[in-house]
């Protein structure tokens, strides 16, 4: 058994292991925590298969960003552990179906992929370049930024638009509300709020 | 003569079953860091001191210079105190997770040519992920230790360190763009013709003043600030489980003038490649570059009153995503229109 797959193993023992805990553990936050668990894995099983950027993309944007938000979001709601748990058993088979979906798509998608056949309809014709000559940082670039890349703007059009969606939603002007006004701040001269004035004894202002 | 030694020393290295040289180069990397930590704690003490008109430490061993060791055995004798109400598992992870991100993103900063202990291609993206993990740590720690303090200097610190992660990368956007790599290595000998704080010299001030948030040291230290959250997230911890924070939070400093060193200041280069200066070795500059930079975090902390919270948030997002968007544009222009892009 060599390293790999010693390393293969162990990440795919504890990427399985974090996962049934994220949908079992009491605690919200300990799902939370697992489900980061889980992503950190997944990126080891990448960077084992070569696929190095993917990987620490997956842990920059999934790990470092979304999951932060998560925690946020988890640690900050005062919940009621023992009612979340009640519509468990109602949820149940919904649950069930989608999860059989996503398998019956996953070993599909594997099994086409296992015989060489196009996935997404589309084939891509462009040659796959030898390892040794291109990082896959380069390959994933040439591949984006020349046959999808309309797909790929499109998807950060999306992404501007749920941005801007989010903040229009929560952005609300309440009035009688003072902010510090750093440009106004700045912007004073000293004419405008200096005033030199002779006090005459015992007059006062 | 020497160069038969060193012949038969790299045979007999390179003999060596693979786990034995990598932990051998995780001890020569580890152990090193471990007391430069502990001499930097001596180096901000004795350095504000000095700023501040005083003697600093003085009384343990020869200039006090023992002063971190004997500080790090008290800590070790205390008692290690639990809160009631904390979450056990999680209050003991924070600490021993923030301890060991600190470390493992060592494992790609090259020190010198070739004296890296792994030379992976996506050093940068690496570090980034490793550097974003850490603010785990510390919002473990405030969750867990069931205190308000502490809850909510782990709130700021989350929110702090998502904010100024992202001009730190738009800023090392603009280092790649000019390098055309994502290999740290490759960074550092792209600044053999010019160090990179010349030509971007306003990101390099960003990537700085990004880092002292990021690293939640002074003016941007809310997270722990002790005259409103007395202490922030670690105010629960004792003994050792405050000392792996405090350890954490000086080798991110470290760590983070290594990136400064590798991204803007040439890495193990020396200045110019003339005579006197090309003799000393590589990663002698490149200790000394980190040193310098250590002592602007620290002369930033003397010189600095702390920040406030909404001026924090305002700086980071109104300020420094901005400009250096408009910088990430402008460079790439530049570089398209003259034809520098590297091939």
């Amino acid at each position: 058994m060599t390293l790999t797959t010693i390393a293969f193993y162990a990440f795919a023992i504890v990427l399985l292991a974090s996962a049934v805990r994220v949908i079992t553990a009491k605690n919200p936050v300990h799902s939370v925590l697992f489900l980061i668990l889980a992503f950190f894995n997944a990126a080891g099983l990448f960077v084992l298969i070569g696929a190095e950027f993917v990987a620490m993309i997956l842990v920059i944007v999934y790990v470092g960003a979304v999951a932060v938000l998560f925690l946020f979001v988890v640690m900050m709601l005062d919940i009621n552990f023992q009612e979340l748990r009640q519509g468990f058993m109602q949820y149940m088979p919904v649950g069930l179906v989608v999860g059989a979906i996503l398998a019956v798509e996953l070993v599909f998608l594997a099994t086409t992929q296992l015989a060489g056949g196009p996935v997404g309809g589309q084939a891509n014709n462009a040659p796959i370049p030898p390892v040794d000559q291109m990082t896959n940082t380069e390959a994933i670039g040439h591949i984006l930024y020349t046959d999808y890349v309309y797909a790929f703007q499109v998807s950060g059009l999306i992404l501007l638009v749920a941005m801007i969606g989010a903040i229009v939603l929560t952005l609300r002007s309440r009035p009688g509300v003072r902010r510090q006004q750093i440009g106004q701040q700045l912007d004073r001269k000293r004419g405008e709020v200096v005033q030199v004035r002779k006090v005459p004894t015992r007059g006062g202002v | 003569m020497m160069s038969d030694i060193l012949a038969q020393l790299g045979a007999f290295w390179a003999d060596l079953p693979l786990i034995v040289r990598i932990v051998v180069g995780i001890l020569t990397i580890v152990v090193p860091l471990l007391i430069g930590m502990a001499m930097l704690t001596y180096f901000e003490r004795k350095v504000m001191a000095a700023m501040q008109l005083r003697q600093g430490p003085n009384m343990v061993g020869p200039f006090g210079l023992l002063q971190p060791f004997a500080d790090g055995l008290k800590l070790l004798s205390k008692e290690t105190v639990v809160p009631t109400q904390a979450n056990a598992g999680v209050f003991f992870a924070a600490p021993m997770l923030t301890f060991l991100l600190a470390l493992v993103a060592w494992a790609v900063i090259p020190f010198g040519e070739g004296l890296v202990l792994a030379d992976i291609n996506v050093g940068v993206l690496y570090l980034f992920a490793i550097s974003s993990l850490g603010v785990y740590g510390i919002i473990m720690a405030g969750w867990a230790s069931n205190s308000k303090y502490a809850f909510l200097g782990g709130l700021r610190a989350a929110a702090q360190m998502v904010s100024y992660e992202v001009s730190i990368g738009l800023v090392i956007i603009t280092v790649l763009l000019c390098v055309g790599s994502l290999n740290l290595s490759k960074i550092v000998e792209a600044q053999k013709t010019v160090w990179f704080f010349i030509p971007l010299f306003p990101m390099f001030i960003i990537f700085f003043i990004s880092a002292l948030a990021e690293t939640n040291r002074a003016p941007f230290d809310l997270p722990e600030g002790e005259s409103e959250l007395s202490g922030g997230f670690n105010v629960e911890y004792s003994s050792m489980t405050f000392a792996l924070f405090f350890l954490g939070e000086y080798i991110n400093m470290i760590l983070m003038s290594g990136m400064t060193t590798v991204l803007f200041l040439g890495g193990w280069l020396p200045p110019l490649d003339i005579a006197p200066l090309n003799w000393i070795p590589g990663p002698l500059w490149f200790i000394a570059k980190i040193t310098f930079v250590l002592f602007c975090f620290i002369w930033v902390r003397a010189t600095l009153p702390r920040y406030r919270y909404d001026q924090l948030m305002r700086l980071g997002w109104k300020v420094f995503l901005p400009f250096s968007l408009i910088w990430v544009v402008l460079t790439s222009g530049v570089l398209v229109y003259f034809d520098l892009l590297p091939k």
